[in-house]
């Protein structure tokens, strides 16, 4: 029957003229009665025309050609894909929340306001930081956010030959190409032997022209930067401020304060740490924190209380503007809310406790087959490589392939671009031992095969609903559309 | 909560690992560093956790929205959140193995295909975090394509997209962003000509604008074109239904809000930002985007492709830093667009058109008077005797969201209420608002 149905049909091949899914009542009179024909569109689109049955069986079979974390281990390294709570999706909108209008008069929307003002405040406990913006609707965002912040801070102080922000050679590309959106030129430090940032090429790159450093806590290999109280002081004895990728905070949470750290600037992901779903690729969110002399500056307005009422202020001169249109991916922050109130100050640091330990776990257990890059104890994610003599040709790419047939999604791959071949595995707290266990197994075989029948991880995936796809074939002529 | 190590397999794991205690793992971190007082409420169990959610949520106040401005209540049929919360899409990530994400890689190309066709435009990204970020994202885009000098913008842009803009781009090194005046609540088409010089890289403006009023977006695409720029509109999906398209009127990029293909409200967010543009500038889309690709037997898979242009292969010299979407809500639309098919979103752009002229047509009758006398969608401006915050304050006490205040952009506009009419309302409910508003 597979060939008989064509499970991967686009819903447009399907469509048939006059089928319809959802109808509305009929309007009394056609458009021309009140707009003129000039303003009036002149052709029809190509839209799908299927019925409610229809359209269901077709993204219902669609979303079965999905790996998710709800079917499938997903170690995918600086993603944080931990279980994201059933409740919390059915929390996050309740209806009085899902029909808050963003303008609607503030005592019409107290309990979302609330609801936000606690959660600034919670950030702004388990990390130690002053403020708290909830606006930015990506970590992406949010680091846009932290360095024009920075910015609007240095042009208040009439400081205008700070041109320069600083980032490891092992930070994610989102650093590099926010610190160029803030127009700021980039500068690149190498990191040292034992992946940590090298302090003698911190010292050389810092000047006064330096504005901010991006550091990632921990690191992108997996490392805390053990010298990061140092670190802080020599950015701020040059006059510059210290901005942390809080991507991987999932390593700290419960465990440390980046406020104690020296930190001026953080952005966190509600969609790692705090539990919230990727969806497929977002929504996310990525809150900023600040320093008391950086708080003035963040983007307005922000959620305050004042003689028991809650409100938006957006009377913050020294704003640096607004990121978006409104205050913030609100349904994602009201999962994180759901996902803090669920633990207190004796059971907060289990996160991150956890996560480490089961980091470490598969560190340990795939040593001899896939050895860490650096080799110390981890913190929530291991950075593992190749040993290139023993893989037949065998490269990371068909690892993660091959993974996918023995039913993992694929850790992060050849990132950090620091290490060659590089698998990435974040494992997270909420998988059990019997899992990790599991894909040791899988992990061990494939390195088995690789020198046995090594063909097998070259062609793989060999049950997935595609073979391995061609991804050139893509670029070479875009089709982006029916 | 959520982890699942007992005593035994935590003793066994840390024996694998070699080490007496989890806290030996945190060796790197500095002692001094080390487990600081928090200071957090009591921990809540589900059952507590959902009492004390629904207890905040009876916070909010249900009303009977006649308020739009960039944020709208439309209908959602069931079938879009039943889908969607599917956990094979809610629980995926951004799929890097198209492989094992052919669901989701698919949907996106459907959400692209589909707004391509309501757009009229050639090419859609895979969606990026709302209307004012796509719209600030665009402007960029085309500064890159004319390295000119200058970005007008309309005066009936959203007040929030043109704060967005300017911190978008107010460090981008000699730029000059100008505003372009209305008259009568639409562009002023003088002013335009006048402003259109040689260092003009782009026009910015939004049909419907910010205060409902159609714009003679024919007319603005002719002169800015004329004058050797580019044309960035910011549309409005739903109206599409029924009005002129980006396309038709020849947008170079169009962008929208997308919240209202089958999004609720969620008091402002997640948005989708729809980005949309002519095909010879697909290499400037910041972001991501879908396309199709063979797998090694040949056959038709989708990809996440023309990844060159992207922040984690450029790096600093990528178009943005941008490296997610709004998938979930870029799938909530392409749900609700299959579900209504053409038919469908054309009877929705109907009634809110029909239903925003009726309530104008029996407050008119009531005697009450339009700031503006052009065409309009689904919003309105009324010119009150009372200040619009006022009567904002007293139909919320009746349980109605009388609109927007226009006072809160403009001084003068501080009788001026923008009202907004969609499909979701009823002739007893339009009949409830004009009866509030009588004596305003």
């Amino acid at each position: 029957m597979q060939e008989i149905i064509k499970q991967n049909a686009l819903s447009i091949e399907k469509s048939r003229p006059g089928r319809r899914g959802v109808r509305f009542e009929k309007p009394q009179n056609t458009p021309e009665k009140y707009i003129p024909a000039r303003y009036l569109r002149t052709h029809t689109p190509r839209l799908p025309q299927l019925s409610e049955l229809d359209t269901v069986r077709h993204f219902t079979n669609l979303s079965r050609q999905n790996y998710c974390l709800d079917s499938h281990f997903y170690p995918l390294g600086s993603c944080t894909m931990k279980y994201n709570p059933k409740a919390y999706d059915v929390l996050s909108v309740l209806p009085a929340l899902a029909q808050a209008h963003p303008f609607a008069p503030q005592e019409a929307v107290q309990g979302t306001l609330e609801i936000l003002y606690n959660l600034q405040e919670l950030l702004k406990e388990i990390t130690g930081m002053s403020a708290f913006t909830l606006q930015p609707a990506a970590g992406a965002q949010g680091e846009l956010t932290g360095i024009l912040t920075a910015r609007a801070y240095f042009d208040a102080q009439k400081d205008k030959k700070r041109t320069e922000v600083i980032v490891p050679d092992t930070a994610h590309g989102t650093n590099p190409a926010t610190s160029h959106m803030a127009g700021y030129s980039v500068i690149n430090i190498k990191s040292g032997p034992d992946g940590c940032v090298d302090k003698e090429a911190l010292k050389t790159a810092l000047s006064d022209k330096t504005a901010v450093v991006m550091l990632t806590v921990p690191n992108t290999v997996g490392l805390f930067e053990k010298d990061i109280c140092e670190i802080a002081d020599m950015v701020h004895a040059a006059g510059a401020l210290l901005y942390m990728d809080g991507a991987n905070f999932n390593a700290l949470i419960g465990v440390a304060k980046p406020a104690a750290f020296g930190v001026d600037l953080m952005h966190l992901n509600l969609h790692k740490t705090f539990a919230s779903p990727h969806g497929g690729g977002g929504p996310g969110s990525g809150p900023v924190g600040a320093s008391a002399k950086l708080a003035p500056y963040l983007p307005k307005p922000l959620v305050e209380k004042k003689n028991g009422k809650f409100f938006l202020n957006a009377k913050m001169p020294k704003s640096l503007g607004r990121m978006k249109a409104f205050y913030g991916n609100i349904a994602v922050c009201i999962r994180a809310y759901c996902f803090l109130r669920q633990y207190d100050e004796q059971t907060l640091k289990d996160v991150a406790e956890n996560a480490v330990l089961n980091a470490n776990y598969v560190r340990v257990l795939l040593k001899d087959a896939f050895p860490a890059f650096f080799d110390a104890p981890c913190m929530h994610e291991c950075v593992l490589t190749l040993q290139k003599d023993k893989m037949n040709g065998v490269r990371t790419a068909d690892i993660a392939k091959r993974l996918l047939d023995y039913g993992f999604y694929a850790p992060t791959i050849y990132f950090p671009l620091i290490v060659p071949e590089a698998l990435m595995i974040e494992p997270t707290e909420t998988e059990s031992k019997e899992m990790l266990d599991l894909f040791v197994q899988a992990m061990q075989r494939i390195f088995a095969e690789a020198s046995q029948e090594p063909s097998m991880v070259h062609e793989a995936p060999h049950n997935q609903p595609v073979e391995r796809i061609d991804e050139v074939s893509a670029a070479r002529e875009p089709n982006l559309r029916w | 909560m959520f982890i699942p190590h007992t005593p035994e397999d935590k003793k066994e794991m840390l024996q694998a690992i070699g080490v007496g205690s989890i806290e030996e793992l945190f060796a790197q971190i500095p002692t001094a560093l080390r487990y600081p007082a928090f200071n957090l409420p009591a921990a809540l169990q589900e059952q507590a956790l959902t009492r004390h959610m629904q207890e905040l949520a009876a916070k909010n106040k249900s009303l009977l929205h006649f308020i739009g401005a960039g944020c709208e209540e439309h209908f959602i049929p069931a079938a879009v959140n039943a889908l969607s919360c599917r956990g094979e899409f809610l629980t995926a990530y951004t799929p890097y193995q198209a492989e094992a994400s052919q669901g989701t890689l698919q949907t996106i190309y459907e959400f692209q295909s589909c707004i391509c066709e309501l757009f009229d435009m050639e090419v859609c990204s895979a969606s990026h975090y709302d209307g004012a970020t796509a719209l600030a994202e665009a402007c960029a885009a085309a500064l890159r394509i004319n390295n000119k000098t200058k970005i007008l913008y309309s005066a009936g842009l959203h007040p929030h997209y043109k704060e967005v803009l300017k911190t978008y781009l107010k460090h981008v090194p000699g730029l000059q962003l100008e505003e372009v005046p209305l008259q009568n609540g639409t562009v002023d088409l003088n002013a335009l000509k006048e402003k259109l010089t040689p260092q003009v890289s782009c026009f910015a403006v939004a049909g419907p604008n910010f205060l409902g009023q159609l714009e003679p977006l024919e007319d603005i695409s002719a002169l800015v074109h004329g004058a050797g720029a580019l044309l960035v509109s910011v549309a409005k999906p739903l109206a599409l239904g029924v009005l002129h398209t980006p396309g038709q009127y020849g947008a170079d990029f169009a962008v929208a809000e997308g919240q209202t293909l089958g999004n609720a409200m969620n008091f402002g967010g997640p948005g989708l930002g729809i980005f949309t543009c002519k095909k010879e500038y697909v290499r400037q889309v910041p972001g991501r985007i879908v396309g199709i690709a063979k797998d090694k037997a040949g056959k038709r898979s989708f990809v996440l492709t023309l990844q060159a242009r992207e922040q984690h292969i450029r790096r600093e010299r990528a178009a943005s830093n941008i490296c997610s979407n709004q998938a979930l809500c870029a799938l909530n639309a392409v749900i609700y667009l299959t579900l209504l098919g053409y038919g469908g979103l054309r009877e929705v752009a109907e009634l809110n058109l029909e239903k925003a002229h009726t309530l104008k047509d029996m407050l008119a009758a009531d005697g009450h008077k339009l700031k503006f006398d052009g065409l309009f969608f689904n919003e309105f401006v009324l010119e009150l005797n009372t200040p619009a915050k006022q009567v904002i304050k007293k139909l919320a006490k009746k349980g109605i969201a009388a609109g927007f205040d226009l006072g809160a952009v403009r001084k003068e506009w501080n009788n001026c209420l923008l009202v907004c009419v969609t499909e979701t309302k009823t002739q007893a409910d339009l009949e409830k608002y004009v009866q509030a508003m009588r004596g305003f």
